[in-house]
């Protein structure tokens, strides 16, 4: 089991040279806050990839929610979370890998979903289908473009 | 709470998206320079915890969308509401039956029906949608078939009798025997679903007021159903948009017609008590 989720997962994230040091979701290593120390692709992130992960619809779609001041010529901005503007001086990057795999375990019961995880859902369908799921389900986003997303966020620096 | 090393201004920024309600205007809905409607009001006692206020969805919506309700010679749903009146004349089946037959007058014998649906049905011993309803007309009345959960013939015939109760004020029983259906449904509707482990609560309670992409989120009440969308130019029924609000989620939808959703309609509808009939509603 442990090892098709770890398969899936190397090949979702095609385009990585290799899966070395890849965290399958079911293994990421949560602290007690909520922070997730270490890469979970092994690689380090792509700022620019991760802004672009963060506008597009199909991926992140992190506007839908989020308003971000650098990433203004995207349109629709959302509102349901806070103004990410600055979120670096605020969290430091295993807090933000963290927020991003499962933001519930840092806010408890907040609304963002969790990018990083494949089980524990009612009802988990086939994309926005509405269909039941044909197999496991991938996560929505690979271990590399949450790396790319926490870079991007890093850049967020108001001081 | 796991709020750590939060600094002030973070705590402020998320505060504020919960400060929502503010965020639907203040404008006046009357149909025809005649109907005034009651598109806010204060919340039923049983949603004292939960709102003070409920609103319309018509409050979330741009003023250009607005203005076609106003008149129904500008409400798109209207069209549907007419041809729904020849099928009420027509007859049908084997036992040679039209609606008229048995009802006459629509204006007169459904004025006031839409307000107490989805309800009890003494008989059949189960909560009863006005389309459930419909299609006992039609099979054990008429003779005929039945028509699709939530198709097109069935949502212009819901509006066609929602109009009859148009400005009167929602008011569905979730006392006595619906009682244990009406807690069914709430449970769903707090229920979080689908890989974005989302509820219905998650948008329309908590967040109702924010925009979500380019969607401003509205209370997601169903006094405006069926409903036009501009969007897909027809009508859609209220067990056609929870299943596309269900979707949204990254889940597996239920079904129109399914006791999930009559379950779940009966609670919003009673989310809504005291709110105008708009049927048939102009939606983005
Ligand atoms: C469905 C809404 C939603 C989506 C989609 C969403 N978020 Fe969030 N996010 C929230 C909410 C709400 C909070 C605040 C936590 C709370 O109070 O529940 C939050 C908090 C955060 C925070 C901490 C913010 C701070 O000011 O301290 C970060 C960082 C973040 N989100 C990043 C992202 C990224 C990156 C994505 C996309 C990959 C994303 N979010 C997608 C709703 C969302
Ligand atoms: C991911 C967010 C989200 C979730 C979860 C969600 N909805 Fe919605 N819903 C929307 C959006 C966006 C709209 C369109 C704008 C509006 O009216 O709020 C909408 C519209 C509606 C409407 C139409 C309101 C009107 O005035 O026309 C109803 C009814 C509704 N939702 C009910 C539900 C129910 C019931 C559930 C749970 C089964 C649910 N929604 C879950 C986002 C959501």
């Amino acid at each position: 089991m442990k090892l098709t989720t770890l398969t899936l997962v190397a090949t979702f994230a095609a385009g990585a040279a290799f899966a070395g040091g890849m965290v399958a979701p079911a293994d990421v290593a949560f602290t007690e806050d909520g922070a997730v120390e270490a890469s979970l692709s092994g690689a380090a992130g792509d700022a620019a990839n991760g802004a672009k992960i963060m506008t597009t619809k199909s991926l992140g779609n992190c506007i839908a929610c989020h308003e971000v001041t650098a990433l203004s010529e995207a349109p629709f901005h959302g509102e349901v979370g806070p103004m990410l503007d600055g979120v670096a001086d605020r969290w430091n990057e295993a807090e933000l890998r963290g927020i991003l795999s499962d933001a519930k375990r840092t806010y408890d019961g907040t609304v963002m979903p969790a990018y990083y995880k494949v089980d524990g859902f009612t009802r988990p369908g086939k994309a926005y289908t509405g269909k039941a799921p044909d197999g496991p389900l991938d996560p929505l986003l690979s271990a590399q473009q949450i790396e790319d997303v926490v870079a991007f966020l890093m850049t967020l620096k108001d001081e | 709470m796991k709020f750590k090393a939060m600094t002030a201004i973070a705590a402020l920024v998320i505060s504020a998206p919960f400060m929502a309600s503010a965020d639907a205007d203040d404008d006046e809905l009357v149909v025809n320079g005649e109907i005034t409607m009651v598109t806010k009001t204060a919340a039923p006692a049983h949603l004292a915890d939960d709102v003070d206020e409920i609103i319309s969805g018509w409050h979330f919506r741009s003023d250009e969308t607005q203005i076609m309700q106003a008149d129904d010679f500008d409400n798109p749903g209207m069209i549907f509401v007419e041809q729904a009146m020849d099928d009420w004349n027509t007859v049908m089946g084997t036992k040679d039956k039209s609606c008229a037959s048995c009802h006459g007058d629509v204006e007169e014998s459904m004025a006031g029906v839409r307000t107490v649906y989805p309800k009890w049905n003494d008989a059949k011993e189960t909560v009863y949608t006005m389309e459930m309803q419909i299609n006992d007309c039609l099979t054990d009345g008429m003779g005929a078939e039945p028509w699709k959960k939530s198709g097109a013939k069935m949502a212009r015939m819901e509006a066609l009798i929602s109009v009859q109760s148009r400005g009167m004020p929602m008011n569905v029983a979730i006392d006595g025997p619906a009682e244990a259906t009406w807690e069914a449904g709430k449970e769903l509707y707090y229920t979080r679903t689908g890989q974005l482990d989302l509820s219905c609560a998650s948008c329309h309670e908590e967040n109702y007021g924010n925009r979500i992409r380019s969607d401003h989120l509205s209370q997601g009440q169903t006094n405006g159903f069926p409903v036009y969308r501009l969007k897909n130019a027809k009508l859609t029924t209220a067990h056609g948009r929870f299943k596309g609000c269900v979707r949204d989620t990254r889940a597996e939808t239920y079904k129109p017609g399914s006791d999930e959703f009559i379950a779940l309609e009966l609670y919003v509808a009673s989310r809504g008590n005291g709110l105008s009939v708009e049927a048939p509603s102009v939606r983005n």
